[in-house]
């Protein structure tokens, strides 16, 4: 039977995915990218625990609060990168090492 | 001696001069400014005036008055009331001070008519007068008081008057150096005074009367007479100390030497303050402490060779001097010695007698002289001068009757006291023939200077200079008329004195014998025949130096340079540089004075200085060494803290790797250490 | 085994697949589709757990609005060729490190922890519900998350109109 566990465990997998890509991207969209993993295992957590814990719908209220920032993040953050792109030329995180101590 | 009779008038006496000196001092230069000198006058002269009523309505109240019982008091207020001393500021007047305060008012009224006119030209007119008005209050003051400390005041004043007026045209350089001059002799002088008065005071306290007051002094004197100090009977050494006091105002031997040089001040100063008034004072002071000096015979004797010598001494400087205030400055000396000399033989009445003839004649001799150094225009050389009984009549008649009046020769003032004191050197119990013989010598020398003075001055040819006989005339009234006056006294002024061996009463020592009580009479037994023979004597000198002035300066039979190649040319070059004295004084005290002011001062600068430097470089050095400790402890501390931090800083800063990735592994970094610390 | 857990496997196993996709890919493209893939397993595992809802917007959403998104920054920013995985600064190594920790970590605690677990109920239609739920219980954060759609999209433009008029 499909339980809350490999539920837990596909989540974890794509967050530990995520958690990677945001560490050793060196463009700046691939991180945005590692975010967006990251949130949806979040999700993933929250709706199966709606699901397994407690059965109402206050997971799935929570998942599309996610989602909706997620949404509000991505388009600032992609605005920010078009600024970077702008500015630098580039987006390569390691040529905004500008403002080092 | 009774209560004295109260009386409330005797202070203006004083006071009324010294209004008219304030009123001059304060307003007098816009008052001339706006009226003209004319009010200033009046200011001036009319206080006097009414000085010399009053005097004279004191005279007259003391006459009315029993012989025993001539004292009028006048109490003004209490001065000083500490401890045992009390001190009144209280005006007495006794028959003494009644001479003097006649002569004073009188002659010194005379003088200020005299001023207006020899002034006329000076613009600080005002000035003049007020010093003078000033001088005439403080002169009184003196004259009048009824204690030690206020006549003091009055001394201290005169002196102060003095100085002021010597020194009137102060921007001649030389004419403020001879007030100093003055002043600072008159001031050893003064030391000795206040010494004496202190030991007096002491000395009476100690005895059970602390007072200082002429009466009560006189009442208890007798209480000094076994009083010693310092192994010194107490008499002689308080007398010893007034009578320095007196040489030093009336220019005896050793501090006479400031009177010559006073005669920088104008002439009418010089007749008042060092002819008539002030030089007088120390003769009034010995006069006045007579009941002390009686009782010191030691002093007596001091006294009397001092004043014999000073006339002596004076005489024959003045043989030789060729400026005429300076011969008769040498002139007042002389018969200041005169008057020294009668004290010291005990003859104070012969003194104040002389005192009041010499007013007269000097100050009309002194006078004259100003007519002439006015008419001249301020010539004072005898060698330019010559003939002027043809332009200045009045001025010669009265000058003429002066000079026989000092030269002792009868019926004039002169004659008869100088003859008193002459009679008394020689037979009283304190005198003796020394003293008289050499009274007799000075006698002879002044008639002989002063007829020199008048055959150079006003007889003979003129050695004129020619520019100054075009304007060469009589004096104005305001001058000739106090000449005319003075003169007048000086010859019938010895009438009151005419001694009972040529059949006179002797009025003015009777006069006086209320204030010398403790002198007593002595020589009465001397014959009649002694004193003619005496008298006749001295008018024969008188005599003598008459004809050889006569021959010198007039006929020319005898040459002046017998005498002054007498000798070898020692006398006349000793007397023509006045002993040398000045400069004797200059090489020992005023040097030595000068070295030891040095000396002190390199002490101050070495060792005062030093040390005040020292501490002041010690305080240096503490706030060097807080101000190292501030800079290197304090200052250090902060600094390094602020070292710290920026040294945190900087390893800090490398935090700042401006890495985005880096950033991230430290975020997740810090979830990874939240996680463990919930785990666990 | 029943045909439901097959098909649980596989849309996890295409999910966990287009997330290793979009970590290890060179090329950004590629990553910005696999993550497209990523996006439409996550949407099925959704429909899996009863949340019909949440599995719609999540298409609509994620893939329809972000993801065009992120292939539109990517085309705008394509002229520069993507790098390696590893970076300068810090390496793969590390990265790997500190991953496989925190996984480790995390999977001790899923796989140790007693869930409170409880039956799930019969599948049922969400919409209705969520509506009602957004409209009583969550009205307040319905409106501020409105709020917060605005100031993101505000900022944006701002941001993104400054660089535009400097240039």
């Amino acid at each position: 039977m499909i339980g809350l566990t490999h539920y837990l465990i596909v989540s974890l997998v794509v967050f530990a995915l995520g958690l990677f890509c945001v560490l050793t991207r060196r463009n700046a969209i691939g991180i945005l990218m590692g975010v967006e993993l990251i949130l949806n295992s979040a999700n993933i957590n929250y709706l199966a625990f709606a699901r397994f814990g407690s059965g109402n719908y206050d997971g799935q209220i929570f998942a599309i609060f996610v989602i909706m920032l997620a949404a509000a993040e991505a388009v600032v953050g992609l605005a920010i990168v078009l600024g970077i792109y702008q500015t630098f030329r580039t987006i390569d995180v390691s040529a905004t090492e500008t403002l080092r101590g | 001696m009774d209560e004295p009779t109260s009386v409330a008038y005797l202070r203006w006496i004083p006071l009324l001069p010294l209004l008219g000196a304030a009123l001059n001092g304060v307003a007098g230069a816009p008052l001339q400014r706006r009226f003209g000198k004319g009010v200033v006058t009046a200011i001036a002269c009319l206080p006097v005036a009414a000085a010399f009523l009053l005097a004279c309505r004191a005279f007259n109240d003391l006459l009315a008055l029993p012989a025993a019982e001539r004292l009028l008091l006048d109490r003004v207020w209490t001065w000083i009331d500490v401890g045992a001393l009390r001190v009144d500021a209280a005006f007495a007047i006794d028959p003494l001070a009644a001479v003097m305060a006649l002569v004073v008012t009188g002659v010194g009224g005379l003088i200020h008519v005299y001023s207006a006119g020899y002034m006329h030209d000076e613009p600080s007119y005002w000035r003049y007068f007020a010093l003078l008005n000033l001088f005439t209050a403080m002169m009184l003051i003196l004259v009048l008081a009824d204690n030690l400390l206020l006549l003091f005041v009055g001394w201290e004043g005169v002196g102060l008057c003095s100085y002021a007026l010597i020194g009137f045209w102060y921007a001649n350089h030389d004419n403020a150096t001879a007030g100093s001059k003055a002043f600072i002799v008159n001031r050893i002088g003064d030391f000795g005074f206040t010494l004496g008065m202190f030991l007096l005071f002491w000395t009476m306290s100690a005895a059970g009367h602390p007072t200082l007051a002429f009466r009560e002094l006189g009442a208890n004197a007798h209480v000094l007479a076994d009083a010693t100090f310092l192994g010194w009977g107490a008499a002689t050494v308080i007398t010893a100390l007034m009578f320095v006091g007196a040489t030093g105002k009336s220019a005896q031997i050793p501090l006479y030497v400031w009177l010559p040089d006073a005669m920088a001040g104008p002439t009418p100063v010089s007749a008042l303050i060092h002819a008539a008034t002030m030089v007088t004072a120390g003769v009034y002071l010995i006069a006045r402490l007579d009941f002390l000096f009686v009782m010191a015979p030691a002093t007596l004797a001091v006294i009397a060779w001092v004043g014999a010598l000073t006339a002596l001494l004076a005489a024959t400087i003045g043989t030789v001097q060729t400026d005429i205030k300076k011969v008769l400055a040498y002139s007042t000396i002389s018969q200041l010695g005169y008057m020294v000399l009668a004290l010291g033989v005990a003859a104070p009445a012969a003194a104040v007698f002389h005192l009041m003839t010499h007013a007269f004649f000097k100050a009309c001799l002194f006078l004259g002289a100003g007519s002439v150094i006015f008419a001249l225009h301020h010539e004072q050389d005898l060698r330019r001068m010559g003939g002027l009984r043809a332009w200045m009549p009045v001025t010669y008649g009265t000058f003429l009757v002066s000079t026989l009046a000092i030269a002792g020769f009868p019926p004039f003032s002169g004659f008869f006291s100088k003859d008193e004191i002459l009679w008394k050197a020689f037979s009283s119990e304190q005198g003796g023939v020394a003293l008289w013989f050499v009274g007799w010598l000075a006698a002879g020398l002044t008639a002989f200077y002063m007829f020199r003075l008048v055959f150079l001055a006003f007889h003979g040819d003129s050695r004129i200079d020619a520019q100054a006989r075009r304007h060469l005339a009589e004096s104005p009234a305001s001058m000739t008329v106090p000449l005319v006056v003075l003169a007048a006294f000086a010859v019938v002024a010895g009438f009151v004195g005419v001694p009972a061996a040529l059949g006179g009463s002797n009025r003015i020592e009777h006069w006086l014998a209320p204030a010398f009580a403790a002198t007593t009479e002595h020589g009465a037994h001397h014959s009649a025949a002694l004193e003619y023979g005496l008298m006749a004597l001295s008018v024969g000198a008188g005599l003598a130096g008459l004809a050889l002035a006569h021959a010198m300066y007039v006929t020319g039979r005898v040459s002046a340079d017998l005498f002054a190649r007498f000798g070898g040319g020692v006398p006349y070059r000793l007397a023509t540089n006045k002993y040398y004295v000045d400069e004797i004084y200059q090489a020992v005290f005023v040097a030595g004075v000068l070295r030891l002011s040095r000396l002190g001062a390199a002490f101050d600068a070495r060792v005062v200085d030093a040390a005040v430097n020292g501490v002041a470089a010690v305080v240096r050095g503490v706030s060097r060494a807080n101000g190292g400790f501030d800079r290197i402890v304090v200052d250090g501390f902060v600094d390094r803290v602020a070292d710290a931090t920026l040294l945190a800083g900087g390893v800090l800063r490398r935090l700042q790797t401006g890495s985005i990735n880096l950033y991230l592994y430290a975020i997740v970094a810090g979830v990874v250490v939240v996680m463990i610390a919930k785990l666990l | 085994m029943q045909l439901s857990d097959l098909v649980f496997f596989a849309i996890a196993g295409l999910t966990v697949l287009s997330a290793a996709g979009v970590a290890f890919s060179r090329n950004i493209v590629y990553a910005a589709f696999s993550l497209m893939g990523t996006f439409m397993g996550a949407a099925g595992l959704y429909v899996f757990l009863a949340a019909d809802f949440v599995a719609v917007v999540q298409v609509l959403i994620y893939v329809g609005g972000i993801l065009v998104l992120m292939v539109f920054a990517v085309m705008l920013t394509h002229r520069i060729e993507d790098v390696q995985i590893s970076n300068r600064t810090v390496g793969l190594a590390p990265a790997l490190l500190v991953v496989a920790g925190i996984a480790g970590i995390m999977g001790y605690a899923v796989l140790t922890t007693a869930w409170p677990v409880i039956e799930p109920g019969a599948a049922v239609a969400t919409t209705a519900d969520i509506g009602n739920l957004f409209l009583q219980e969550y009205l307040l954060p319905f409106e501020f998350a409105s709020v917060v759609l605005l100031a993101a999209l505000i900022g944006a433009v701002a941001v993104s109109r400054k660089e535009l008029r400097s240039e």
